[in-house]
């Protein structure tokens, strides 16, 4: 049996991310949530969700050993970042008066800016909160069966800017323009949250246990 | 731009099960929770909103159970109000796999715990719900009240929301007390003057009958989102149909 396991870093809240895999998971795949460094590096795929403050995310990853461990688990497996799995890749967030990251996909983590107005003149508020669209940048086996524009669930202050155009999966607007989930490698990792986007949510989930690195 | 304005059905659960009829004809079982979410969630709500409002404290462990069982079978954001008082209860209902949770007169009555939630747990999940109640016609003032709409606070309504938004609230969850319920649509001037005042989402809630008043909130009413009740409940119109008018009014929805 393959198993894919949820990181569990102590702040985030990863039921929603481990029930919505369990949901798509067919009979060959195993859905554990664990924080065990031996559990995660034996697990053939890895899912980093995240919620909250990327400050206390990234002191909780490194009390327990789990940057070097991510970091393993990035060059051998297929990957899955959510959210602030996805904005801990980074160099640096402006984030908590400023927090780095891991380094692992070169670029910041910025804030939306404040009163930036729609084209009806409306605020842009911040969080970025509900349903927006997802433009692909690229041909990718998350994307299959999703059609363009689909719009996916999103939270969030901060978004992430690759310094590598390559590394930009998706693009979505809000305020300005801003990647919404970038892939290299084994990586992939979205802004939005699939877990809480109904069916193209679940698609991308499902697309992610098959796909072949 | 192109955020979708939100449509989010709100249920009451008394001890476990829906109550406040909801009236889907062709329902096994209109009491249960996960049903009448799921069928919400195949007509496209954008989220689901829980409301209990258990009198006894010693079934309020039931609200958990719910949650498990909705959050494992649909997969849009639950948020889910009523009743809580604590950095527990908030932690429970997230671990149980509620998305958001909201506070009302628990933030009143203490206002470091918007502060201490969202520091805690993120500013996304931390939603305030304001029951405001219009004081003055000719000068508009709206005023808070607690304890489902019993209790005064002599707090204004436009003021509080500034706070809360301050404090960490991710969301303010705006029930107008004197349109609840008539089915004579929201209070325009209320939701466009806290939506004006705060940079966080605002949804409009209390008084719609009709699929036109959505409509209004959102452009008249400058809300984010709308929460609906008993439009939906009792099959007068389907969340579709409803986002199938927004979008008549060239509002932006999840179709």
């Amino acid at each position: 049996m393959a198993t894919v396991v949820v990181l569990d870093y102590g702040t985030s809240n990863l039921r929603s991310v481990a029930k919505a895999l369990e949901f798509i998971a067919d009979k060959k795949h195993q859905v554990i949530v664990s924080d065990k460094p031996e559990q995660i590096l034996a697990a053939d795929r890895v899912v980093f969700p995240g919620q909250g403050a990327i400050g206390q995310c990234m002191t909780s990853i490194k009390q327990k050993g789990l940057d070097e461990v991510i970091r393993k688990c990035i060059n051998t497996k297929p990957f899955l970042g959510i959210c602030l799995g996805l904005q801990s890749l980074m160099d640096e967030s402006d984030e908590d008066g400023g927090t780095k990251g891991l380094g692992i996909i070169p670029g910041r983590v910025i804030r939306f800016r404040d009163n930036v107005k729609d084209e009806h003149g409306c605020i842009c508020k911040i969080p970025h909160m509900g349903w927006n669209q997802v433009y692909q940048q690229n041909t990718h086996a998350l994307w299959k069966g999703i059609e363009n524009g689909t719009r996916f669930y999103f939270v969030h202050s901060y978004y992430v800017q690759p310094e590598n155009e390559n590394d930009i999966a998706a693009r979505t607007d809000y305020a300005s323009q801003f990647t919404s989930a970038a892939a290299c490698d084994n990586i992939f990792a979205t802004q939005f949250h699939p877990e809480k986007s109904q069916k193209a949510g679940l698609t991308l989930l499902k697309n992610f246990l098959s796909w072949k690195v | 731009m192109s955020l979708a304005k939100r449509i989010i059905p709100c249920l009451d659960v008394d001890a476990g099960r829906v109550v406040k009829g909801v009236r889907f004809v062709d329902i096994r079982d209109a009491g249960d929770p996960v049903e009448v979410a799921r069928r919400y969630d195949e007509q496209g709500a954008d989220e689901i909103t829980f409301l209990d409002i258990t009198a006894s404290s010693d079934e309020r462990d039931t609200m958990i159970h719910v949650v498990e069982a909705v959050a494992s079978q649909v997969f849009i954001p639950l948020t889910v109000g009523g009743g809580i008082r604590t950095l527990d209860d908030i932690r429970r209902l997230l671990n149980a796999g509620a998305d958001k949770i909201s506070v009302n007169t628990a933030a009143v009555n203490d206002r470091g715990l918007v502060n201490a939630a969202s520091g805690r747990f993120g500013s996304q999940c931390i939603v305030v719900a304001i029951d405001a109640k219009r004081m003055d016609n000719a000068i508009p003032y709206w005023e808070v009240f607690t304890h489902g709409g019993r209790k005064p606070t002599g707090i204004n309504v436009i003021e509080w929301a500034t706070e809360m938004a301050r404090r960490g609230a991710g969301e303010i969850l705006l029930t107008s007390m004197d349109r609840d319920g008539t089915r004579d649509g929201f209070d325009l001037e209320l939701t466009r003057a806290v939506s004006e005042a705060v940079s966080i989402p605002v949804i409009a809630s209390g008084g719609a009958g009709t699929l036109e008043h959505l409509a209004e909130a959102v452009i008249k009413g400058k809300a984010d989102a709308v929460l609906a009740a008993s439009i939906f409940h009792f099959g007068d119109y389907t969340v579709q149909e409803a986002k199938s008018m927004m979008k008549q009014y060239n509002i932006e929805v999840r179709l």
